[in-house]
């Protein structure tokens, strides 16, 4: 954690993933004078920048304000703003080429990678701006997972695409148990636990992005980013992985894109919809946040029009 | 063809008929040239084994396969007591300067290929990328002088003050490397920048950095690649003649140090075939059982790199 952990200044800590905390939580207990409840809460609450966020019930992770991301020339998203609560699953939903991914891969700084992009805006994570100059990306893809629409194991063993995270970041401990572990978490090992060592291009489509989420999974990771996770499976593949989201959001967040009206409504808690805007002088389309609201309401009880022709599938 | 009486279908058959008949001759013109050319290829290939083999089985009529295959003295152009046909000497030297040049061209070549594939800035590759295949085109008597006329006199004598005799192995090996590594940096490249872009996506996600994703990621998926790289390179090496022909000495040796005279299979067969010998001697028939012996050394290091390369292959969809 070379920038984040750099100095005393609260403001640039990262917290500790929320296990972790449990036990930060529990060596305070030592301190007689405050309650170790009060003083988790305390650790949590000050790690918060921005305390404006009022109406939240959950406490705030990422707070997105105003971001834009250009291809070049291009401007692929403007404005978007969107908080997202701990241990909530927020879907982005929203027509091709609107922007999810683009938005989504700003919050683990994958837009990195793309020679051209520039994102502007701030994103707040825990109270740090990702993209303030001291942040390395690496540590924030440590923290923050993501899995992608197509499944895309490495070419090599199960048992080595689970440890490579753990490998790659130094994770201590057992190497068998935190590869058993996240198998477990990713719903996969009773499947995979006797061909561990086989490789994993062998496996079913389904299975492989259990594996890919079960990969992300093995280095504890605070948010999981999903892009379409589901989008090349078949339903039972598809229900697997959602009962498996259901089961992941006790301990972690999880923001995902998809084009299932269903799959939107069935898995999150949030969901904003995005859409394209035709730039009144030039010709292309920039994505903007319509509306962002709790599932229930923006499925049942939209306050934009756009919203409500796109998940009653008027739209276009 | 008279269209006001045809019906509109039979008009549409007719058209039809035409047209199709036109391109299938010239599909099958098409398709005949190219078998010719392939045909021509195979002829060629099958002429030269046949002439390689006759000689060879003229010549083990007069020398025996152990002789040939065991003896450590090669020095057929002698006479008497003096001849010897053990063809050791000229494996050894083959192999020997391989080696020497892999020693420099693998480690270059990869590192540079790594360098390229997944750290440079696209307008470095787009320059250094061409200049490498352009360097693998070079004829190889300039890298002969150089090694010959540099190499030996400056960089090892002066420079590192190695006692080398004017030919000699070490200045051959070196620059068989030099030659050798465009080739193996850039077939290298190729196969790693073919490795999906989702592999390179899905190591940085779980927050691996650069190194990390060249090494883990994509240098072990693109090994089916690399693989072939350096067999290529190794074959180039071994069928290398002019370099050593030029820099390496013409005396047969199979000593391990690398300072003296060497001689390998290709260079043998080119200095003896400048020669003035009789068709149809003894002698004349050396040139096409080495000749022979270095074709299958070749073909044995496809048959390989075929083995290794379809074993490593990674299926991509
Ligand atoms: N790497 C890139 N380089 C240039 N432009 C890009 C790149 N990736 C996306 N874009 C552009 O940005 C816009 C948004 O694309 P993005 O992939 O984020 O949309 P999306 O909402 O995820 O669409 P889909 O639902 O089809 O996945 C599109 O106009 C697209 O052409
Ligand atoms: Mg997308």
């Amino acid at each position: 954690m070379s920038a984040s952990t750099a100095g005393p200044n609260p403001d640039n800590q990262i917290p500790k993933a929320p296990a972790e905390v449990g036990v930060s939580g529990s060596v305070t207990d030592l301190t007689p004078y405050l309650p170790p409840v009060d003083s988790e809460y305390d650790l949590e609450m000050t790690d918060l920048k921005g305390p404006e966020e009022a109406p939240a019930p959950v406490e705030v992770i990422f707070d997105c304000s105003d971001v834009e991301v250009h291809y070049g020339e291009h401007r692929a998203i403007r404005d978007v703003s969107l908080s997202f609560g701990l241990r909530e699953v927020t879907a982005l939903i929203g027509p091709s080429g609107c922007g999810k991914s683009t938005f989504l891969r700003c919050l683990n700084r994958m837009n990195d990678l793309i020679p051209g992009a520039k994102v502007g805006g701030h994103v707040i994570y825990h109270g740090q701006d990702l993209y303030a100059d001291e942040i390395d990306p690496v540590q924030v893809r440590k923290r923050i997972g993501m899995v992608f629409q197509k499944p895309n194991p490495f070419p090599k063993s199960i048992y080595d695409n689970v440890a490579f995270g753990p490998r790659v970041v130094g994770m201590e401990g057992d190497m068998d148990e935190i590869v058993e572990r996240a198998l477990v978490r990713g719903a996969l090992w009773d499947e995979v636990k006797d061909r561990l060592t086989e490789n994993a291009f062998g496996m079913s489509g389904g299975q492989q992005q259990r594996l890919c989420i079960a990969r992300a999974l093995a280095t504890d990771p605070d948010v999981l980013l999903m892009d379409e996770p589901c989008s090349a499976l078949d339903p039972i593949s598809t229900g697997r992985i959602e009962d498996l989201m259901a089961e992941l959001k006790e301990r972690i967040s999880i923001v995902i894109v998809t084009h299932n009206m269903q799959q939107a409504a069935r898995v999150s808690d949030k969901t904003a919809f995005f859409t394209v805007e035709m730039a009144e002088d030039e010709k292309r389309r920039t994505g903007v946040v319509v509306e962002y609201d709790a599932t229930d309401t923006i499925f049942t009880n939209p306050s934009d029009k756009r919203t409500e022709d796109y998940v009653t599938g008027k739209f276009g | 063809m008279n269209a006001v009486s045809t019906t509109s279908a039979e008009r549409v058959r007719a058209d039809l008929v035409r047209a199709r008949s036109a391109r299938s001759a010239r599909e099958s013109l098409i398709k005949g040239l190219l078998f010719l050319a392939a045909l021509l290829s195979v002829a060629t290939t099958t002429a030269i084994v046949v002439t390689l083999l006759q000689q060879t089985i003229s010549f083990f009529g007069e020398v025996s396969p152990l002789a040939y295959f065991a003896g450590t003295k090669w020095t057929p152009l002698l006479s008497g007591d003096q001849q010897s046909f053990g063809v050791l000497p000229l494996l050894w030297g083959t192999f020997y300067l391989t080696g020497i040049g892999l020693l420099v061209a693998v480690p270059c070549g990869l590192l540079a290929a790594i360098y390229l594939a997944e750290f440079a800035k696209p307008k470095v590759r787009k320059t250094v990328k061409p200049i490498l295949e352009l360097l693998a085109g070079m004829p190889t008597i300039i890298f002969g002088y150089f090694a010959l006329t540099f190499v030996t006199p400056v960089i090892l004598r002066d420079v590192f003050g190695i006692p080398v005799s004017e030919f000699n192995g070490l200045a051959a090996g070196l620059v068989l490397g030099l030659l050798v590594t465009p080739t193996i940096a850039s077939v290298a490249e190729d196969a790693m920048r073919s490795v999906p872009q989702s592999l390179r996506e899905g190591a940085y996600g779980l927050g691996a950095g650069r190194l990390q994703v060249a090494l883990r990621v994509v240098f072990p998926a693109a090994l089916s690649g690399i693989v072939a790289a350096l067999i290529l390179g190794a074959s180039r090496a071994i069928g290398e003649t002019v370099i050593i022909l030029i820099a390496g000495g013409q005396s047969p040796s199979m000593s391990l140090n690398p300072t003296g005279s060497f001689q390998s299979m290709a260079s043998f067969i080119a200095a003896t075939a400048r020669g003035d010998i009789p068709q149809g001697t003894l002698k004349y028939e050396t040139i096409f059982v080495v000749g022979f012996t270095l074709f299958c050394v070749t073909l044995l290091l496809n048959a390989v790199s075929t083995r290794v390369v379809s074993r490593y292959r990674q299926v991509y969809e």
